[in-house]
């Protein structure tokens, strides 16, 4: 009599799992013609892009967002994986999926012409489409020098008066990578202990924190990426953070020498890409000047088109010179300085 | 003749019945391997090298993260057993104004997931938030320098709102415990003159003990893997080594290995607490249906003490964090209107009642197995199956990931093979996967609810059954169902929340253009824009409420239904058991 009652439960859940199957189950037999994006950005940000695209060439986007494990499903899924690009906000993910070997290179002149070559990989397997500034947010009323450089922040003058968000962030690390191409390793930590002891707290929150931290007095200066400032200068809903980014100015550190660290947001085509032309399709569009140009009105980060205008409120922060340092090299230093990041102990804040 | 007959039909039957037993147990090894394949995939992935990371890893990281992982545990233990079993021991046995609201209130808190209380409280607490301005305003200070505040983005902050979130699993199986302590047990220590202390630590609690691990087990296993919470507050615990490692450090390999460690321990410590009780076993008699339990009558201070004690953490865990979202989702009332929200609230609904009923489903299946077939195998058995509750979320996601899309890839060239056509991955495209993910990782919770259900009925009643003819089948029909339906439901409501709420797994493992209300919530603070956040997670907090009020309420009528005078089998209720059977 048992094995009754267990079939049943098994033809149930059974059942479930096709109702499941049956609800959620979008066949791709369409004729509509379609692009599938794997994305590590989020899809508000690419939404503008993506309905632009449509709009361009009748082609339709279909998204999946997560914030880790994508390449690694591109990976699982092997032959039949529907993904035909993968869209990530820094160069550590870029290299990790081409790592994993998901990728395909595209050696395509339009998109080369485009985009410079520091922001590309030489073998074609990934490109930069925007470039985000790590620059210095300070406070208007305590703060009154107006030229800044990353160097400097280990100056004991600074003692107790930087914030920012986690060390083992990939936008720190980032920052930490360059400054190791620049400075080499030992130079680096010796840095990096110097700031965590100029930190006015421990490294916590995002990049909005730090200013809000700015705008309460816990500290006079922060890192963050510039595209929060126009987030903030615009938001309309909490007009209270309308106030925090009143209370501080943005600085462009290392103007006068080697530039701002930048980091990209960037695109790899994948290697079994269904809908590869398409997709060669919407990697060509991301990077015209019509594209570029959205990136820069709506989102507030630097186009990477030469040329190519960044929106006036942008340009209203003052001018960047980005540092022109291969990203990829950034990239491969960014373990190194993950490491150093513990070994200072940066995220436990001030040792003294 | 008719004797031949007989004879031939009970062979018959025997060999039926034997048939059964042995699909029965097939169905939990082959449920058992499907419920693990994930967690052996995690430990696939850990073979291997995982460079120099672990000369790193060792100098440099897991002293610290270890000991954050520690003291972590250590606080939210402490809270979780002070408010879970304080307030489950005044509920039951106190009467003072307002316990069964509290009843109900009590459980709130599980409707809420935990990286939104953690939002919640940093907005509260931090400078901008209510309570500083509040205090700028009334004591004349212009900035943070003027004054001293607790910073909320802290270990103390981290183990302040895991012990507000996590309680109720520990109120909710020490509340189940003390309900289904017979009055009798009670009643003599009673009448052997024990004072209401020495009643709660000489008699009840270690009669609730197995209850409390277990509910206490889930609640650490969930602080254990918390990601969202611990990075909101700042605290380095394991699981973020382990998220570093994979992403930072560039080794998933690395990353499985630490998961595995972090499982072994886990393992570890739940097997010392069955074996320092190994030779105990709990049945709860049914003897006592006829008695209500005489509680103690709160009077004066004592009674204001109780109320405060049980508001507390409902405001806590529940009141100050819902009210924060509420008015921050007015301020986007307009939002209410968008159908994105209305379909991905209809995507968490259709999901988490599918997730929830399959994990009913396997964990009824194995916890039967036991049942009828007890001994080392069964045991092992369910244990195994719910070890996926001790996987950091996205490690398992990923663990999950690999065999379905083998399995997917499989499917999808045998029907290009044999029928031509291409179908592309059809699990994985479907959401199949996603209902897959969450019994994996959510067995834990149906199981030992089901096993503990199981637990507390007597085997007498077993016996009893059989020896008045009953079939195996008639003895489940009439017997386990009727007994067990509460904790059925109770396993099921709270399978249904964890559903609602899970996350990682969701976010990787879906299909194209799906949004849960989940990964809504999510997508807007990644854009680090909390204020959207607000809406969808008012939804899962409303969403979650109605199992959550349900729930108690499962449990209040089971508690009704003991203390009143209905009995389930008239023939079987005269039944005598010993309450506690030490050495079986």
């Amino acid at each position: 009599m048992p094995i009754t009652f267990d079939r049943l439960k098994t033809t149930v859940a059974f059942g479930l799992a096709a109702m499941s199957a049956g609800i959620f189950y979008h066949t791709s037999a369409s004729a509509q013609e379609e692009v599938n994006i794997y994305s590590y950005r989020a899809p508000e940000l690419i939404k503008p892009l993506l309905d632009a695209f449509q709009k361009e060439t009748g082609i339709k986007s279909n998204v999946v967002f997560a914030s880790k494990g994508l390449a690694e499903r591109i990976k699982a899924e092997g032959e039949n994986s529907p993904a035909d690009v993968l869209l990530t906000v820094d160069i550590g993910r870029l290299q990790g999926a081409e790592e994993l070997g998901v990728t395909q290179p595209l050696n395509d002149p339009e998109i080369n012409k485009h985009i410079p070559a520091n922001l590309r990989d030489p073998d074609g397997n990934w490109f930069g489409l925007t470039t985000r500034a790590r620059v210095i947010y300070a406070s208007r009323d305590r703060v009154k020098q107006d030229k800044v450089t990353y160097e400097e922040l280990a100056d004991p003058k600074w003692k107790g008066r930087i914030c920012t968000r986690s060390g083992q962030h990939v936008y720190s690390i980032g920052l930490i990578a360059s400054m190791i191409a620049h400075h080499g390793e030992d130079e680096t930590k010796k840095w990096l202990e110097a700031v965590r002891d100029n930190l006015a707290r421990k490294p916590t929150g995002n990049d909005r924190a730090q200013v809000k931290a700015i705008f309460a007095g816990e500290c006079d200066i922060a890192l963050g990426n510039t595209y929060y400032m126009g987030k903030m200068q615009t938001n309309e809903k909490d007009p209270e953070q309308k106030e925090w980014a009143a209370s501080v100015r943005i600085l462009f550190p290392n103007s006068d020498d080697r530039g701002s660290h930048v980091n990209i947001s960037g695109v790899a085509l994948a290697k079994y890409a269904p809908h590869k032309e398409n997709a060669i399709k919407l990697m060509e569009f991301l990077a015209s000047p019509e594209a570029q140009s959205i990136y820069a009105a709506q989102n507030f980060e630097y186009p990477v088109l030469p040329g190519a205008k960044a929106s006036e409120r942008v340009q209203s922060w003052g001018n960047l010179k980005p540092d022109t340092v291969a990203i990829d090299q950034i990239g491969d230093l960014r373990k190194k300085a993950s490491q150093l990041v513990d070994i200072v102990g940066f995220d436990n804040g001030p040792a003294n | 003749m008719l004797n031949t007959i007989c004879c031939r039909v009970s062979l018959l039957l025997s060999a039926f019945h034997h048939r059964g037993e042995r699909a029965i147990a097939l169905l939990s090894i082959l449920l058992t391997v499907i419920a693990v394949l994930p967690v052996l995939t995690v430990i696939y992935l850990a073979i291997g090298s995982a460079g120099d990371n672990w000369h790193h890893l060792l100098s440099s990281v897991l002293p610290q993260s270890v000991w954050a992982t520690l003291q972590l545990l250590a606080g939210t233990s402490i809270l979780i057993l002070v408010i879970g079993v304080g307030c489950a021991w005044l509920v039951t046995m106190c009467r003072f104004p307002g316990r069964r609201l509290f009843d109900i209130a009590l459980l709130l808190p599980l409707a809420v997931p935990t990286y939104i209380i953690a939002f919640s409280y940093v907005e509260l607490f931090d400078y901008t938030g209510v309570i500083q301005s509040t205090l700028r305003a009334v004591m004349g200070f212009k900035t943070s320098r003027d004054y001293w505040f607790p910073e909320v983005r802290s270990m103390g902050g981290a183990i302040f709102v895991m012990g507000f979130v996590l309680y109720p699993y520990v109120y909710l199986s020490a509340r189940a415990s003390f309900i289904a302590q017979s009055a009798c047990t009670l009643d003599v220590s009673r009448t052997l003159g024990a004072s209401p202390l020495r009643l709660f630590f000489r008699v009840a609690l270690p009669l609730a003990r197995p209850a409390i691990a277990v509910g206490a087990s889930l609640a650490l296993m969930e602080c254990l893997n918390d990601i969202g919470a611990v990075t909101f507050f700042g605290v380095k615990t394991l699981s973020f080594t382990v998220y570093d490692t994979w992403l930072n450090r560039s080794s998933l390999t690395g990353a499985a290995q630490i998961a595995c460690v972090m499982l072994f321990v886990v393992l570890a410590l739940i097997w010392l607490e069955n074996h320092a009780r190994r030779q105990q076993r709990f049945y709860q008699s049914n003897t006592s249906a006829g008695k209500a339990l005489q509680g103690y009558t709160l009077r004066g201070v004592h009674k204001w003490l109780a109320m405060g004690f049980c508001a507390l953490p409902i405001l806590l865990g529940f009141g100050l964090p819902a009210i924060l979202l509420l008015s921050r989702a007015i301020r986007r009332h307009e939002g209410l209107f968008n159908p994105a929200l209305w379909q991905a609230a209809q995507n968490s609904l259709v999901l988490a009642i599918i997730g929830a009923s399959c994990a009913i489903f396997v964990a009824l299946a194995l916890s039967y197995y036991r049942r009828t077939n007890p001994g080392p195998l069964s045991q092992f058995l369910g244990r195994l199956a719910s070890i996926g509750y001790a996987v950091p979320g996205t490690i398992l996601a990923v663990g999950i990931l690999f065999p379905v899309a083998a399995l997917d890839n499989s499917l999808a060239n045998f029907f290009k093979l044999n029928f031509g056509i291409s179908t592309g991955l059809i699990l994985l495209g479907s959401g199949t996967a996603l209902v897959y993910a969450y019994v994996v990782r959510f067995l834990a919770v149906t199981y030992g609810q089901l096993d503990s259900g199981f637990g507390k009925i007597s085997p007498s009643l077993d016996m009893a059954a059989q020896t008045l003819g009953q079939s195996r089948f008639g003895i489940f029909r009439r017997v386990h169902v009727p007994l067990l339906s509460p904790v059925v439901s109770s396993a099921c409501l709270l399978a249904f929340v964890e559903c609602m709420k899970e996350l990682p797994a969701t976010l990787l493992l879906r299909p194209f253009n799906f949004e849960s209300l989940a990964t809504t919530v999510y997508t807007a603070t990644a854009r680090e824009a909390y204020e959207d956040a607000a809406m969808p997670a008012l939804f899962i907090v409303l969403v979650g409420i109605i199992p959550v009020v349900m729930l108690a309420r499962t449990t209040i009528r089971n508690y009704r239904d003991k203390t009143s005078s209905r009995s389930l089998m008239p023939s079987l209720a005269t039944t005598r058991n010993p309450q506690m059977a030490q050495g079986q």
